[in-house]
């Protein structure tokens, strides 16, 4: 009697071997993808998206790469997950995750093909990853009470995210705009606060951070493009016809003269507006929306600054920096906080000219304008800052540092090995398959720095049999380093970001024995 | 045939287009749907148990969901063939009514067409079959009963509560840190739960996730979490004894739900229509302030003018705020849902104790935390996890322990888990079926048999030696007349299940026999499988 189908036509099933084997090649294909940009060797990838106009993007941001894939196989799907949640998390390390993930479904891989049971793999990669989050617990440095001290830390961790990325040549340079920007933020993670111009042109070099607040307008033809001692109201607020908004108010007329008459009402009611803006005593007035023509020849009349269209993000930093309230109705103009700044002034970057306040009374956001040479570059500037700020941020949090260049994972590694050989039972091997999957990371970081990486690694596993060392691999001369002195550190929390999610993951591909796949719904033809 | 003749002897026609559909009649129509149905119990059989593997399920839209749970891995397989929709309905049936043991009803169904076949075979008619099987069931459930035990907790002694839980717990991702999952599951009812009429609503838990973060920070929040922040970015993040007004009327000139115009043709009526509209913002404004509001939380939305004057009055507010949960915000905090500013009091109003907004990660996510509520009677379960699906399951894994503690309270006996009651049962009702004559005797005898199936099943997803376990296990019962004896899948060296902690509702146990029953029973009564051609 043949077997009776259950699913639907095109629905599909694997069961089994080929179930794991479909999960473990999509998973280690994926980690095969990004593996060639990690570490400060490590190269960009070219994404052409299909969309119309085949927009490029360079990058070399694993969370990036993974988002912009078409990705069929379900277990990939799971790392571009942890990738991305890496990045919505701590900003770093999204690479890491998926290459580290990638490297445990390998050898576990191995383990499944020498018949030891998923999960009995999946309780010793559990052992293994509390045990290497302890070894590295163990050794984290701490310098929240030192403020010199961290600060130097903070640098050290800046520096080190921006090697691997495009903005590696003047690392030091962004590094410490990355720093005061962050430092700024007096540990809020709001990184909304720090807003980052792009305009091409210039060196990146050239790219600098200003205290003030930039804001990427043009003051209004007949209005001062200068202020001292400003007094700024930021609104939102429509200044085109203000609407009536009584629902199903209409106007009816029957004869011209009394559209006149409304129109002048109309005009009147915008006027007494304007009017009552001005009461504030202000010189400087900010909208979200659109400020029509009438309304601004009336404020450049009072000669009044007045911007119109700032987006909402833009508004919202204003009345961060300025001290200002966002308002919307202007009767009682005694009581609504004004924003301040010392100084408002037209500036011109690269062909653009923007508007900078200066001065400004809360120093939590900060703008940072990068230069570069082309889109493409800016954009990977901004990710590349984006990914130190993040680190940054998060880091002022919680201020635990690691070293970085591979002595973490060697760290774990040690920790894990050890492990390995005081547990009885199948599961050692599992512990023994972690430890080598960690070494796998500073494998690939000096493989793709072109180095000898299974001299270089060797090495370094003889150097960690010593108590407390600090040695890393030094990508620039080639060889062991000790990593204290080469300043190169990374963040606590990144590390064990990697370290839980690569493990969570993995232990979800390995549990998995079946996959079914439904039918694709189809797309109805448009017509 | 399916060709009649009336009395004149012309052809009338029962089906029509006979020759497009596909028919099967008799044994084969048996014998296809019992195929059928074990095919999908096949798929479940590796799931079951602390051992049990997962799923990974490709939806139509390419979203994948791994899991563990029975009714979700059924529910989201696109099943086209019609006995395997009933098999899929009856893990559904468990789902509702007990929460939990969803796998484990679908192999033992499974398991009972598996034997059911066998007797077929001998020529043993369905009914008769089905009627041993209802008498062999009954016998099952009374020998539950008979096993099981009371077993006592209260508002500070929950650890018994915990363990069973755990149990529950055990065969998902999250065991890796199920004794804290189980802890926050059992808190969560009992703080919901009426204990003197033994029932929980379970709607006053809300379970919710962000990605981020791991396992071990999932938390549980007397109150309730709302994904929605303060409508002015410069509110206040945090507000202390908030009284609450909780509003389904938009921020907004009315709209009332007859058409009308007003029309406008004077200069005068012009001017006085906006200041009525001025007006009416600042009275609703007023409105809340009056009756001693610190917090509004409205259905809808704000005009961007009612958003500043709220501001402006220091009174911070949340807009968007769904249905669901501003009926579990009305019930945490003992306010009234008000639909109208005129019928706003002060007695309507909700309190809380403490109002804040948390921000997560690097991304601009908040999320506003109502906390020490007036009346702690509706709980939020945060989860957070390494990545979406993580959340996810651990969603449906914490709403299956939720069931199991509801469960408990609602009946507070257990039996043993470990297939250990399923081995009890089977000996009951193999030394039951000698003392019934006729054919039901042999289906009797079977339905044992089949309850074996799912200790058999514990045993091969542990990798251990299934029949031999079994036999041992088994016998290791008869002698020592223990019926606490299970399955060791965790090699932890005993095999009573009492040392072992290992529990299982009694209801939860009996619905699943009698449900698996039931649905076998209707499908050995199917003797005719017409299907619509394909077209």
């Amino acid at each position: 009697m043949a077997i009776e189908r259950i699913l639907k036509d095109d629905a599909s099933e694997e069961k089994g071997e080929r179930a794991r084997m479909a999960s473990f090649v999509g998973a280690m294909a994926i980690a095969d993808l990004v593996k060639t940009t990690l570490g400060p060797k490590g190269m960009d990838k070219i994404l052409q998206s299909t969309g119309r106009g085949q927009s490029v993007t360079v990058t070399n941001d694993g969370a990036t790469i993974l988002k912009s894939l078409h990705i069929d196989n379900p277990a990939a799907k799971v790392l571009v997950d942890i990738s991305k949640v890496q990045d919505d998390e701590v900003g770093d390390g999204t690479t890491s995750v998926v290459v580290l993930a990638g490297e445990l479904l390998r050898e576990a891989e191995k383990l499944v093909a020498s018949k030891i049971h998923p999960m009995t793999i999946i309780a010793g990669f559990r052992m293994a990853a509390e045990c290497a989050r302890e070894a590295l617990l163990k050794r984290v440095v701490d310098n929240k009470t030192n403020e010199e001290k961290f600060k130097m830390d903070l640098m050290k961790i800046a520096k080190t995210t921006l090697s691997s990325k495009i903005l590696s040549q003047d690392k030091e340079h962004f590094a410490k705009l990355a720093v005061d920007a962050v430092l700024r933020l007096k540990g809020s993670t709001n990184l909304e606060s720090i807003q980052i111009i792009k305009k091409p042109g210039g060196s990146l070099k050239d790219s600098f951070l200003d205290e003030g607040f930039i804001l990427d307008k043009k003051i209004g033809i007949g209005q001062p493009k200068r202020i001292e001692n400003a007094n700024i109201l930021v609104a939102n607020t429509a200044m085109d016809t203000d609407k009536v908004k009584i629902y199903g108010a209409r106007v009816r007329v029957d004869s011209m003269a009394k559209v006149a008459d409304i129109e002048a009402a109309e005009k009147q009611k915008m006027r007494e507006k304007v009017d009552k803006i001005l009461a504030h005593g202000i010189n400087c007035f900010v909208n979200r929306q659109l400020i029509y023509n009438f309304p601004e020849e009336l404020f450049a009349n009072a000669g009044v600054l007045a911007i119109e269209h700032a987006d909402f993000d833009g508004i919202e930093r204003l009345a961060l920096v300025t001290g200002g309230e966002i308002a919307s109705t202007f009767d009682n103009p005694e009581s609504v906080k004004l924003g301040h700044c010392k100084l408002i002034e037209e500036i011109m970057i690269g062909e653009d000219k923007l508007i900078k306040f200066s001065g400004v009374e809360m120093g939590q956001a900060c703008t940072v304008v990068l230069r570069g040479a082309s889109h493409h570059v800016l954009d990977e500037a901004e990710r590349s800052l984006h990914d130190a700020l993040c680190v940054l941020s998060q880091t002022v949090n919680d201020s635990r540092v690691l070293f970085g260049g591979g002595w973490p994972e060697m760290v774990m590694a040690k920790a894990v090995d050890e492990l390995a050989r005081t547990t009885p039972g199948k599961r050692s091997h599992a512990i023994e398959a972690f430890s080598k999957a960690l070494v796998a990371i500073p494998t690939t970081i000096a493989d793709n720095a072109g180095l000898d990486s299974a001299e270089l690694v060797a090495r370094l596993r003889a150097e960690h049999n010593k108590e407390e060392s600090n040695a890393g691999i030094n990508v620039i001369s080639g060889s062991i380093g000790d990593m204290s002195e080469l300043g190169i550190s990374e963040a606590f929390k990144v590390k064990q970001a990697v370290l839980l999610s690569a493990t969570e993951a993995a232990e979800m591909i390995l549990r998995v024995d079946e996959i079914i796949t439904c039918a694709p719904r189809r797309r109805e033809d448009r017509m | 045939m399916a060709l009649a003749f009336d009395e004149y002897g012309r052809p009338f026609i029962i089906i029509k287009e006979q020759e497009q559909k596909t028919r099967l009649r008799g044994l084969d129509a048996q014998k296809a749907n019992i195929s059928a149905g074990r095919s999908v119990a096949r798929i479940l059989r590796t799931s079951l148990g602390p051992k049990g593997m997962d799923k990974m399920l490709s939806s139509p839209d390419g979203d994948v969901t791994i899991t563990n749970d029975g009714a979700t891995i059924l529910e989201q397989m696109d099943v086209d063939n019609q006995i395997a929709k009933l098999m899929v309905e009856l893990s559904r049936s468990q789902d509702y009514e007990i929460g939990d043991g969803t796998t484990g009803v679908v192999v033992m169904a499974g398991s009972l067409l598996e034997q059911a076949e066998k007797l077929l075979e001998r020529g043993i008619h369905p009914i008769r079959i089905a009627e041993g099987y209802e008498l062999a069931s009954r016998i099952a459930v009374e020998h539950l009963e008979r096993i099981a035990h009371k077993f006592e907790f209260g508002e500070n002694n929950i650890e018994s509560l915990v363990q069973t839980c755990m149990t529950t717990l055990s065969s998902k991702i999250v065991n890796r840190c199920k004794r804290k999952l189980a802890e926050i599951s059992v808190k969560a009812v009992l703080a919901v739960a009426d204990l003197e009429r033994k029932d929980v609503n379970l709607d006053l838990i809300k379970v919710d996730g962000k990605v981020g973060g791991k396992l071990e920070d999932t938390e549980l929040i007397y109150g309730i979490v709302v994904d929605k922040d303060m409508s002015h970015p410069q509110m206040p993040k945090q507000i202390q004894d908030a009284n609450i007004a909780i509003l389904t009327c938009p921020f907004e000139p009315p709209k009332p739900k007859t058409k009308h115009k007003v029309d406008i043709d004077t200069v005068e009526k012009f001017e006085t229509l906006r200041k009525q509209e001025q007006q009416y913002f600042d009275d609703m404004v007023q409105k809340c302030k009056d009756v001693g509001a610190t917090l509004v939380i409205c259905q809808w939305g704000f005009d961007d003018e009612a958003n500043h004057l709220l501001m402006h009055r220091n009174l911070p507010a949340v807009r968007w705020v769904g249905g669901v949960e501003l009926e579990l915000i009305a019930i945490a905090t003992g306010g009234r849902i008000v639909p109208r500013f005129q019928e706003l009091t002060a007695e309507k109003l909700g309190k809380a104790g403490l109002v804040r907004e948390k921000s997560f990660g690097t991304t601009k996510d908040r999320m506003l935390y109502i906390e020490h509520c007036a009346n702690s009677r509706a709980v939020t379960i945060f989860i957070r996890g390494g990545n979406k699906m993580m959340i996810e399951e651990t969603k449906r894994s914490i709403h299956d322990a939720l069931c199991v503690a509801r469960n408990l309270i609602r009946n507070n006996s257990i039996v043993y888990g470990g297939g250990s009651a399923e081995i009890a049962c089977s000996i009951a009702v193999e030394a039951a079926a000698d003392r019934y004559p006729g054919v039901e005797q042999y289906a009797i005898r079977a339905f044992a048999d089949a309850l074996d199936a799912i200790p058999m099943a514990l045993a091969e997803n542990s990798g251990l030696q299934p029949i031999e376990t079994l036999s041992a296990v088994k016998s290791q019962q008869i002698k020592e007349n223990n019926p606490h004896c299970g399955i060791d899948c965790n090699d932890v060296g005993t095999t009573d299940m009492r040392e072992q902690n290992v529990f299982e509702t009694l209801i939860g146990k009996q619905q699943q026999v009698l449900l698996a029953t039931q649905v076998v029973k209707m499908i050995l009564k199917i003797d005719d499988v017409i299907s619509a051609a394909e077209f």
